[in-house]
């Protein structure tokens, strides 16, 4: 019963978080905040990227160097091919064959 | 809805499949590890949706937190979502009655996939947007319901994680390649990273959303200034 709730709670603040800006600005959207979420995307990509790179060792080896790698191989097929089906693809498997294979 | 639509939704969620496999699995072997089975695997993939949240929820569930506890904890893991809602009023507007399912279902990868509101050609941009939502999250509910039922037999899967720093670098990769005004994306990655070495790795994300507002609202003073 207990862990229903908390499930219920998880569940509960989760949606609340995602539904509150379409509820309070279903109306209008204030020309601030318009342009926040103009220019919130890349700002939040680029946050994410960070993120997801958080618990990444840069003082000790292999120093986030297979991290590095894999990230510029992405970035430079996506530039290549434009297609990121391609360049997540290519960036996992280099990363891949740099953890077990190489450092 | 046609196929056409259908089938490039499909397509556009593929990067995200592997890496929800994976992540939900690591989510059912660690929710079996606190003898949860399969129903609830299930029912919090399905609920609460929401791949760090999640794996904090195991560790809330296993102490027993109170709700007080559950309720901050929620929130402190889940704010960003109030950014991506923030940015996606937009393009869900007008998506009438698949709005609300795509607006619950909006992760951080199903954001980085459409946030940018572009829609392949020829596809019905609404159902295209559901349909992306609704694939991403069968992913994670499979993975995790996988990882519940089969963890100890899974083969190793260490390193395809990775495809989902991945998608990010790809999506940050596609929008730096596709605008001209790089300020936005710098004082994303830029706040991020600042808050990161000065808050360290499990408190730096509350911080550097503030700070990303406050940069991006003082450089709204810039844009009127130029324009």
């Amino acid at each position: 019963m207990k862990s229903a709730i908390i499930v219920a709670v998880m569940a509960a603040v989760s949606a609340l978080l995602r539904f509150l800006p379409f509820v309070v600005f279903r109306k209008r959207t204030p020309p601030y905040i318009a342009y926040l979420g103009r220019v919130l995307p890349p700002a939040i990509i680029g946050m994410l990227v960070v993120y997801c790179l958080k618990d990444v060792t840069v003082t000790a080896a292999p120093y986030g160097l297979p991290e590095l790698i894999a990230c510029l191989t992405v970035a430079a097929v996506q530039l290549w091919r434009r297609s990121s089906l391609w360049s997540i693809l290519a960036g996992t498997a280099v990363y891949l064959v740099l953890v077990n294979a190489v450092f | 809805m046609t196929k056409q639509t259908i089938r490039a939704a499909f397509i556009t969620s593929v990067p995200v499949l592997a890496g929800y496999i994976v992540l939900g699995i690591g989510f059912g072997i660690l929710l079996r590890g606190a003898e949860y089975g399969v129903g609830w695997a299930a029912a919090m993939s399905a609920l609460i949706y929401g791949g760090s949240m999640q794996y904090v929820g195991v560790g809330l569930l296993a102490s027993g937190a109170s709700i007080i506890t559950t309720a901050l904890t929620s929130f402190m893991v889940n704010a960003r979502h109030l950014f991506y809602s923030i940015s996606m009023i937009g393009v869900y507007k007008g998506a009438g009655r698949a709005k609300p399912y795509m607006i619950f279902a909006l992760t951080d990868e199903t954001y980085s996939l459409l946030c940018d509101g572009k829609v392949p050609e020829g596809a019905d941009p609404t159902g295209y947007r559901f349909f992306v939502s609704l694939f991403n999250q069968c992913y994670w509910i499979i993975g995790g319901v996988l990882g519940n039922l089969l963890g100890a037999v899974l083969p190793s899967t260490a390193g395809v994680e990775f495809s989902m720093t991945a998608l990010f670098v790809a999506a940050f990769t596609e929008q730096w390649r596709t605008t001209r005004d790089h300020l936005p994306a710098l004082t994303g990655a830029g706040c991020t990273l600042l808050c990161l070495v000065l808050f360290g790795p499990e408190n730096f994300l509350i911080p550097a959303m503030a700070l990303i507002t406050v940069v991006l609202t003082l450089l709204r003073g810039r844009e009127e200034a130029t324009a």
